[in-house]
Order: structure tokens, then C-alpha cells, then sequence
């Protein structure tokens, strides 16, 4: 790590793991559950998601001085629309049908709570470089628990990762499938991601116990 | 007729909460203790009431391709639909800072005991949501569209109000330390979305979703053992 100093790289390493968005400051979970049954959905998502943060940390962070605080909310409001309609347009314009499955959820970004979160909690008092680290950083840290909730999602679901049949093929009965294993569909139902976040948040929680509530 | 297939698949089929995870974030902040769940529940219902018509004349009239043809002949090849976000924001942006005056000058108190979560609802993805959905679904008339909003801001009460009251209760359990809040909490609500899940057959008599009635089988015996810790917990703590 020549490049970042110390605290610098604090900012990328921290919100991997133990200031987690998702699992530790809880923002932006909706959008955590709802498109993780595919692990492409959920690369794609998690690559707009450090587009948006990494540029609007910035923006924000450059603008900082001269936002009344009044209206902060509309001008931050603003500026995440605008980059979350480029995102959009570009979605539609190379990825159709990847941006059919993403539906209303790349709208949402702009409602995402980890991008007002970390406007408001660091982009609005620290300098464009370190704001773009921590937007890096913050949603890194989205996307590590979005990739291992979809990992799982998909391949004891579908049996499938990115589309590829990991299992063998459960009509040919090869593969896993020759011994009796059959895809749990219910894991690409909606109520089981909210488990298997629990169950992430359990397993993190269990190895640092630092971060047990109450 | 119309109108209560809407509301009631908007309240429980469609639950923004357990169906497609919108407002998560509120949802988990607000929800330890019952009257303050009340509050921002309340507060939702209002501004998805207010704000779900209000967007789909804007979808209607400026925002749809062709939309702009009440202005003229010329004007009718125009496809705004990409300015959708930033209109709907506005609006609900809008909406929440009105809802904010009228509280603060009506009711002081429960304006103080709402405090940061007022503006929060602004960055609800519940509300941005109701309106993407209104589009997306294309919702046919203003009536129809009034009904999705409260319909779905009902839906989101019901579901912050029983994890809020389940969650002062779950305090005398004995969860393992490592689950404690957040975890816990989620996976209740899974649990609960299961629950929510056998609605989905209400309004066609269960004809179209019977092989999703198949897989919940398959994994019975799982939640099973969920519910079945929970219940020994309490018994324990009973004891």
C-alpha cells in the first residue's frame, strides 16, 4: 500500500468487514435482499453502486462548503439522480435484459441509504480524495455481502453460478444430481435472502465479539 | 371491485416489506419500540398517499413517451421518461418538507418524537419505490393509483407495527448473544415473509402459484427447527 497512507487504506479496508453498510451500520439493505437470487444481478448492482458512491462522495464532498444546510437533503437528493439516471440509460443501452431483471432497483439507488449515509456522515465534512476512498470502501463492502448472499442464493437454488451449471444437470440427473440432490427452489424465493443475511450476520458477529449488541 | 382486489394485494400480496423489501432500512432503525413504529408508519401511509397520484399525473401528463401531446401535434414524438427519477424525488422531497411544517405546526409533540425520522421517509425507498411501481405496472386510472399508494402504506404499517411489537417481546428471550438485534431481526422478518407468502393465492384461489406452494414443502422441516428454537427459548425463559 505505497500509494494510500495508513489512515487512507483504513477507509477502504474498514467497511469490508467490521464497520460493515450492511451487516453493521444497517443502510441499504433493500436493495441487499431483493436482487440477490442471480450472482450477475448482483455484480452489476454492486457496480453501479461504486459508480454512483464513488462520484457522488465526490461531488458532494467538492460542493460541501457551499450547500446551505437547509436544503442539503434536495441538492444530495439531486445529485445521486442525476449519476443514478446515467447509470440507468447506460444499463438499458448494453445490458437490456440484465436491466429488465434490476427493474425498479436501479431507481432506487438514488433511495439507497448507504449513499445518504455516507454523504451526510463523511462526504459532508472530509476532502474529495478521502470522501472517494470511503465511497470506494463503503460500497466494496456492500458488494462483498451482495456477491455472498447471491453466491449462495444461486448455487443451492438454481444449482447455477453467473448461468453456468456448477451441479451438473438436474434433468440428466449428472453431476451432484446423480447422488440425489435436488435444487432447494426456495432459496431463490424473497424470505430466504433475509435469512441468509441473519445467518452472515451471526457468523460475523460469532468471530468478533466485539460487535455482539446489548 | 377493482379498487378492493388493489388494496388488498397491494396490503398483503405485494407487502412492500416482505414481498420486495422496500423501506428495509426504516424498518430495522425504527422498529424497537411500538409507538414510535406508529408514528413513521403513520407518516408513511400519508406521504405514499399523497404522492403515488401526484406522480402518475406526472407519468400521465409530462413524463410518458407521447405524454406531451395535450400541448400539440409537435410536441407528442417526445419521451421524457428518463427525467422519471429526478420528477418523482422532487415530488416526494417536496411532499415530506410540507409534511414536516404541518406536523411541526399542528402537533409539536409528536413532531418531537418523530425527530430525524421525518426526514428520513424522503430517502424511503418504500416511497420512491410505490411510485416506480405505479409506472412500471402501468396503474390505469388516478382512482386506482390513490388506492396502490395507501393500499401499499398500509402494507408497510402493518408489517413495521408486528416486527415492533414482536421485538419488545423477543427482549425477555434468550437469543444467542452473536443473533442479538440485528440478526435476529432479520430473521424474524424471514420467517415472517414466509408467512406473508401463503397470501399469494387470496385474491386467485391459489391456482397460479401452486408450484410455489410445492417448494415451501420441501424445506418445512427447516423452519421448523427455526420456529421450534424460539418456542424452547421461551419456554426457558418461562421457566
Amino acid at each position: 500500500m505505497g500509494l494510500l497512507s495508513k489512515k487512507d487504506a483504513a477507509l477502504i479496508k474498514d467497511p469490508l468487514a467490521d464497520n460493515n453498510p450492511i451487516t453493521i451500520q444497517v443502510l441499504g439493505i433493500c436493495s441487499a435482499l431483493a436482487i440477490t437470487a442471480e450472482l450477475e444481478a448482483a455484480i452489476v448492482m454492486s457496480i453501479s453502486v461504486l459508480f454512483v458512491l464513488g462520484i457522488g462522495n465526490v461531488v458532494i464532498s467538492l460542493m460541501r462548503n457551499i450547500i446551505p444546510s437547509k436544503i442539503r437533503i434536495i441538492v444530495q437528493l439531486i445529485v445521486v439522480a442525476a449519476l443514478v439516471i446515467i447509470v440507468d440509460q447506460v444499463l438499458k443501452a448494453f445490458a437490456y435484459e440484465l436491466s429488465k431483471t434490476l427493474s425498479v432497483f436501479v431507481g432506487l439507488i438514488i433511495t439507497n441509504c448507504i449513499i445518504m449515509g455516507r454523504f451526510e456522515a463523511f462526504a459532508l465534512g472530509n476532502g474529495p480524495w478521502r470522501s472517494f476512498l470511503d465511497g470506494i470502501g463503503n460500497s466494496l463492502g456492500y458488494g462483498v455481502i451482495l456477491i455472498i448472499v447471491a453466491f449462495f442464493r444461486e448455487l443451492l437454488g438454481a444449482g447455477t453460478l453467473l448461468g453456468i451449471k456448477v451441479l451438473g444437470d438436474p434433468i440428466e440427473k449428472t453431476g451432484v444430481y446423480a447422488f440425489g440432490y435436488e435444487n432447494n427452489g426456495f432459496m431463490l424465493l424473497a424470505p430466504m435472502a433475509l435469512i441468509v443475511v441473519g445467518i452472515i450476520i451471526w457468523v460475523q458477529r460469532s468471530r468478533n465479539k466485539a460487535l455482539i449488541e446489548d | 371491485m377493482e379498487h378492493i382486489e388493489l388494496f388488498f394485494k397491494s396490503i398483503f400480496i405485494d407487502n412492500m416489506v416482505f414481498a420486495t423489501f422496500l423501506g428495509m432500512c426504516s424498518y430495522l432503525a425504527v422498529s424497537k419500540k411500538v409507538s414510535t413504529a406508529v408514528g413513521l408508519g403513520a407518516a408513511v401511509i400519508f406521504v405514499l398517499l399523497v404522492t403515488v397520484p401526484l406522480n402518475w399525473l406526472l407519468d400521465q401528463y409530462l413524463l410518458q413517451p407521447g405524454a406531451l401531446s395535450w400541448l400539440g401535434e409537435e410536441y407528442a414524438s417526445y419521451d421524457l421518461s428518463f427525467l422519471s427519477f429526478i420528477m418523482f424525488i422532487a415530488t416526494i422531497a417536496t411532499m415530506v418538507q410540507l409534511v414536516e411544517i404541518v406536523v411541526e405546526k399542528f402537533s409539536p409533540s409528536l413532531y418531537n418524537s418523530l425527530g430525524i425520522f421525518l426526514p428520513l421517509i424522503a430517502v424511503n425507498c418504500a416511497i420512491l419505490g410505490g411510485s416506480l411501481f405505479m409506472q412500471s405496472r402501468e396503474i390505469p386510472t388516478l382512482g386506482l393509483a390513490t388506492t396502490y399508494g395507501i393500499g401499499s402504506g398500509i402494507g408497510w404499517f402493518l408489517a413495521i407495527l408486528s416486527i415492533a411489537a414482536i421485538r419488545e417481546k423477543i427482549r425477555y428471550s434468550n437469543v444467542p448473544p452473536a443473533l442479538r438485534g440485528l440478526g435476529i431481526t432479520f430473521i424474524i422478518t424471514g420467517l415472517m415473509a414466509i408467512g406473508f407468502m401463503s397470501f399469494g393465492g387470496m385474491l386467485t384461489g391459489g391456482d397460479d402459484e401452486a408450484p410455489k406452494e410445492e417448494k415451501t414443502v420441501k424445506v418445512d422441516s427447516k423452519l421448523n427447527t427455526e420456529d421450534e428454537k424460539v418456542i424452547a427459548n421461551n419456554i426457558k425463559v418461562n421457566e
